[in-house]
């Protein structure tokens, strides 16, 4: 295994190749290593820009090397502290990042879930232009992903910070791994919702969003009837994991309570 | 494998020594420079057991690289004591917060960060702050008084 620093994304983005990892945080690659698993080289930066978070015109730009310790001290990414309180222990917290999050696979990674419920898009480094989430996350369920670095990531701010709801469920509390994690952003028009986006975690080889609870939602007001629509569908088209946690049965069958108790909490604000 | 150097501050002391490319902090701390209080439980990052403080911050040793610390202040339990033992560890010996032992440098650090940063915590935030140590002994309750206890002590010193 060989380990090897670059001064800036772009250098490191140059470096890497089939047989590379990018570290950031290490508490997933730092894992294989100790294990005796990890890719033969592995690749770090310490390109000041990872660690940036800059307000842009709609939103955040939020480096992929920002911790979840510095998502929670930052004033105005309040939406996410609730996210980001979720993630880990206080320890665990200082150390992963949120660029990390994305290649977490469950039963991590509900920060991920999160930025898709929200409609982040990814900033690859070496790359113009941005991607959506939710192409990064299908390209990682289905091949593990590219070897591209990511350098940032863009999260549109919710305009009403009440239209946006995030539930981790884990059976040990305060810090325990998640059964699933479910995120929805419901931006209400004239009482309606318009845009509504609703991912899951754990319910997939990657996190992903349920367009038939996003169907059911749409220009629907946040009602009891709603509600329970959404709940009766909230299995419809994933295709949840057997782990040690949970089988693939479980998680179906009780995704519609979470997706009630969510849906239920912001109707409630 | 490469070998490089690592200077750091550890526990107030300037230290040097060699590390092997790709070696963790946990191990660098106990066979490298001697620092034998971190404790190796998971290497997973799940049990806390190898929690230290960086520039104070509770790092996992384990999931750190230790080049990671070059020109950094990295704290342990072993830098707890100064002449006389910690209140911190008085206080657990006082509760009882110790059985086998092994989470207690972890819980230590973690104790430490909290009351350094908080020093008047809730119940609850002491709860949030050691949320990230395992303990299969105490129920973890004994621990949590010790720590109150350290933080009143210290109110109405």
């Amino acid at each position: 295994m060989r380990v090897e620093s670059y001064g800036t994304l772009a250098e490191a983005a140059r470096a890497m190749g089939p047989d590379s990892v990018f570290m950031a945080g290490g508490t997933l690659v730092m894992r294989d290593v100790n294990a005796g698993t990890a890719a033969s080289r592995i690749v770090r930066s310490a390109d000041p820009a990872l660690r940036e978070i800059r307000a842009t015109g709609d939103g955040f730009s939020i480096g992929a090397g920002v911790t979840m310790a510095q998502v929670l001290a930052h004033r105005d990414l309040s939406f996410l502290a609730p996210v980001a309180r979720a993630v880990g222990g206080p320890q665990v917290r200082n150390m992963a990042t949120i660029g990390g999050n994305i290649f977490a696979h469950h039963p991590y990674g509900d920060f991920a879930v999160a930025l898709l419920a929200l409609g982040s898009r990814v900033v690859q480094a070496g790359q113009g232009g941005a991607r959506s989430l939710d192409d990064v996350l299908r390209e990682r369920g289905r091949s593990g992903g590219s070897s591209a670095i990511i350098a940032a990531i863009e999260v549109p701010r919710p305009r009403d910070p009440r239209a946006f709801g995030f539930l981790k469920v884990s059976r040990i509390k305060p810090k325990g791994v998640s059964v699933m994690s479910l995120a929805a952003h419901l931006p209400l028009e004239g009482g309606r919702i318009r845009g509504a986006r609703v991912a899951f975690g754990a319910m997939g080889p990657a996190p992903l969003r349920s367009s038939a609870v996003e169907r059911v939602l749409e220009g629907q007001s946040l009602d009891a009837a709603t509600i329970a629509r959404a709940a009766q569908l909230a299995g419809d088209g994933l295709d949840p994991p057997t782990d040690a946690l949970a089988s693939a049965w479980y998680r179906r069958e009780v995704a519609g309570t979470h997706l009630k108790r969510l849906l239920e909490k912001m109707e409630r604000g | 494998m490469a070998k490089k150097p690592v200077t750091f501050t550890l526990n107030g002391s300037e230290r040097a020594a060699f590390a092997e490319e790709g070696l963790n902090l946990l191990e660098f701390l106990r066979r490298g420079v001697g620092d034998l209080s971190p404790k190796y439980g998971c290497g997973q990052g799940t049990c806390g057991a190898c929690t230290v403080i960086i520039d104070g911050e509770t790092h996992l040793a384990c999931l750190t690289m230790a080049d990671a610390v070059q020109g950094r202040k990295v704290e342990t339990a072993s830098g707890l004591a100064n002449g006389k033992v910690h209140p911190l560890q008085e206080a657990f010996m006082e509760h009882f917060a110790a059985q086998c032992g092994y989470c207690t440098p972890g819980m230590l650090m973690s104790a430490k960060v909290l009351l350094d940063r908080n020093p008047s915590p809730t119940r609850a935030d002491v709860i949030e702050a050691i949320s990230g140590n395992l303990c299969r002994c105490t129920g973890y309750e004994p621990i949590i008084d010790a720590i109150l206890a350290t933080a009143n002590t210290r109110a109405r010193a």
